[in-house]
């Protein structure tokens, strides 16, 4: 649901990324108050990814100038782990395997970190197995799936499901799913969507970055944006990812050359 | 979190470096066949181990170091090393109470209980310094069930014929370089009998310390396990910290007859030599086991995180029909460190099985290489080897090398190889930042994560300490 009324919970001002010294990002501007669900997309190269990854604080991405505030807090002025502590989730497009480190474990341990955060207590392995067997319920995940290595094997479909569940545990202020609906097939597409929007939440946002329409048939953004060469060119509704879905983005990067021309 | 603040949260000091003020005896540097009547002489020993030691000394002359590891240091000059150095007892030691004080609280710096605490953790400690052992604990508790465990001079005076039967049947005086040397001037080390049918009651402990600079240590350990017993075994080691090298170079002789089973674990935290490389251990060890019994199991389980260099390979021989070999190994390489370890597995018998997990992890600018041998007789019908080698690279300025050899001359035998390597780096630490883990937690994570397979075979207070001594060199804040 659009909120201009709502409290702000990601603001980005005049943000510049940099990625082995070439300027990706060249002034990004974006608002998102809570309840709100915007898309951003855009082709191959545009610097989606690259917003994600320069918010949640990946050291290879290098912010150049710009702010961005979460719940008011300067997050670049925070570690990355720090961030996550704070609300900030980002679901992974490559989510990384780390073999020999379980699920369960793994899962705990970043649950019972961001619960500490935020003051709540923490759970110990029998009370974690019981919460998180009731959140494989809702994702329709196996919870065999638990005694595996994080990502470890898994197929594309499972590590975004992994993703997901990852969200759901921690329940984030802020979820940027950075094209999570990639490589998945149409049940596993429905299955991520049911999960997102079952995060959905008037005191939330969620962020998608996504290269094509089709995650939108199940999941209504507020706002869609559109990026091209490190910027957004155009903001709109859902009836613009439609029109992008039939027209591509050319029309749009030559109308945008032109306003710069 | 950038490569930098991965070096220093693996760049954690070393904790053992301190020397002991204690009088010791040393004889004077240099190897001569003089030497070793010296030391024959001083440990009164019989003529028949006097004989055992010039033996290998001229066979020793005879032979040239090993150039095959993929390890580099200067050339040592043997005759600038001190072969024998003993504290200066005040008088005889009758009781923990006349140990010398200086030394008990070396070893609770170490974290070495000598007194009661060990009873209550079932833990019989003996324990070496420089080259003479001081003192075996709970000897008597063992008696009561016949194990023997005292130091291997004592044996010699009083099991001779036990020790003469089995000393160099499984490492022969000529087998390599170090282990002739080693034949020639040991000074001290661990003894230790099992009779048929015994369950040892309690884990077997010995703590071995270098603490004399540019003396080296030849301990020289013996465990026979007669039929249907079984021991549990465990060693530590550690060294102050000094500027020049030391030479550990130890025999360890491991011999199970029919039924029997032997397990032997290691934590080796020799100093290592600081970041620049300058001092530390040269750890160059022969270790080896024979399954002599039919269904006779060694397993070897080690823990490996000191020393400058490390050259040792636990080996099997499977020479029993139906006998096990086992090697679990955690290697971890630090700065300069070099480490070129393994395992040889020689079947001999028919259905012998064996399993080879081993683990190295490297950081700095260290090398860390795992060498092994599965050899296959032509008389081992059906056996079995199953071998995983992993290795983990920590920034990208250390090196990882497997160098696996095999060899079959049975056709009815199965051999698995599997390998992998990984690399903790930072796509994997920012994974683990975004779900709100720190770096600390996750290096420390994802490295247990690795060594789990390895850490479980530790009998329990060992894979405590082990897993704190990881977190020591490679997380932090944990002591």
């Amino acid at each position: 649901m659009r909120n201009p009324g709502g409290k702000l919970l990601l603001e980005v001002r005049g943000l510049t990324t940099s990625v082995s010294g070439v300027e990706i990002l060249k002034g990004i501007d974006l608002a998102v108050r809570e309840g709100e669900v915007h898309a951003i997309m855009g082709p191959n190269g545009s610097g989606k990814s690259t917003l994600a990854k320069a918010l949640a604080g990946h050291p290879a991405y290098k912010v150049t100038g710009g702010e961005a505030r979460l719940d008011g807090q300067d997050l670049f002025a925070l570690a990355p782990e720090e961030r996550a502590r704070a609300g900030l989730f980002l679901g992974f497009q490559y989510p990384v395997e780390v073999p020999g480190v379980t699920n369960a474990s793994f899962l705990r341990l970043a649950y019972n970190t961001v619960q500490g955060a935020r003051g709540k207590d923490e759970l110990d392995p029998l009370e974690f197995d019981d919460f998180v067997r009731e959140k494989l319920k809702l994702l329709d995940i196996n919870p065999a799936f638990l005694d595996r290595s994080v990502n470890d094997g898994f197929s594309g479909g499972e590590k975004k499901r992994n993703e997901i569940l990852q969200m759901a545990l921690l329940e984030p202020r802020l979820a940027v799913l950075d094209e999570t609906d990639s490589g998945l097939d149409i049940d596993a597409l429905r299955v991520v969507a049911n999960g997102v929007n079952s995060l959905h939440a008037p005191d939330r946002a969620i962020v998608l970055v996504t290269h094509y329409q089709r995650l939108l048939n199940y999941i209504t953004p507020d706002y869609v944006h559109v990026m091209a060469g490190g910027r957004i060119i155009k903001t709109g509704d859902k009836s613009l990812a439609l029109e992008l879905e039939s027209r591509g983005y050319d029309w749009l990067l030559e109308s945008g050359r032109a306003v710069a021309a | 979190m950038s490569n930098t603040a991965l070096q220093n949260l693996i760049d954690q000091p070393y904790k053992h470096g301190f020397v002991t003020d204690i009088e010791s005896e040393t004889t004077p540097k240099g190897l001569s066949e003089e030497t070793i009547r010296l030391i024959s002489r001083k440990k009164n020993e019989p003529e028949w181990l006097l004989e055992f030691r010039l033996t290998a000394y001229r066979h020793w002359l005879t032979m040239a170091e090993p150039k095959w590891p993929n390890v580099t240091y200067p050339k040592i000059d043997f005759q600038d090393i001190s072969y024998y150095s003993a504290p200066k007892p005040k008088k005889k030691l009758a009781s923990m109470d006349d140990v010398d004080p200086e030394l008990r609280r070396t070893f609770e710096k170490l974290g070495v209980p000598l007194h009661e605490q060990k009873v209550l953790a079932g833990v019989a400690v003996d324990v070496i310094f420089d080259s003479v052992s001081v003192t075996t604990t709970y000897k008597k508790k063992l008696a009561e069930v016949g194990v023997i465990f005292c130091s291997i001079s004592e044996a010699v005076h009083d099991h001779p014929d036990l020790v003469r039967r089995y000393l160099g049947s499984v490492v022969p005086t000529s087998d390599n370089f170090y282990a002739a040397l080693n034949s020639a001037v040991f000074t001290d080390g661990s003894f230790c009998y099992i009779p048929k049918g015994v369950h040892c009651p309690m884990e077997l402990s010995t703590y071995f310390r270098i603490n004399t600079q540019d003396s080296g240590q030849f301990e020289r350990t013996l465990i026979v396990a007669e039929e249907g017993s079984h021991v549990s075994y465990l060693e530590g080691c550690t060294a102050p910290q000094f500027d020049t090298n030391q030479l550990h170079a130890a025999v360890v002789e491991l011999v199970a007859l029919d039924n029997a089973e032997i397990k032997y674990s290691t934590v080796q935290n020799w100093y290592a030599g600081d970041e620049n490389g300058r001092g530390g251990i040269y750890n160059f060890v022969t270790k080896r086991g024979l399954c002599k019994g039919v269904a006779s199991k060694i397993s070897w389980t080690q823990v490996e995180t000191g020393s400058a260099i490390t050259w040792k390979y636990p080996s099997c021989v499977l020479l029993g029909d139906d006998s096990v070999g086992e090697f679990y190994s955690v290697a971890l390489t630090n700065h300069m460190q070099q480490a070129d370890t393994g395992t040889k597995m020689i079947h001999v018998g028919r259905n012998t099985r064996s399993r080879i997990i081993s683990k190295g992890i490297s950081a700095g600018k260290s090398n860390n290489s795992y060498r092994g041998l599965v050899k296959i007789g032509p008389k081992a019908d059906r056996a079995r080897n199953f071998s995983q080698c992993d290795s983990m690279l920590i920034g990208d300025a250390c090196g990882a090398h497997t160098f696996p050899y095999i060899q079959v001359q049975n056709n009815g035998a199965t051999v698995e190889h599997e390998a992998s390597t990984s690399k903790i780096g930072e796509d994997q630490l920012f994974y683990f930042a975004q779900r709100g883990i720190g770096p600390e937690e996750a290096v420390s994570m994802i490295i247990n994560g690795f060594v789990k397979e390895v850490f479980t075979q530790l009998p329990m207070e060992f894979a405590v300490e082990a897993t704190k001594l990881l977190g020591l060199k490679l997380e932090g804040s944990v002591g």
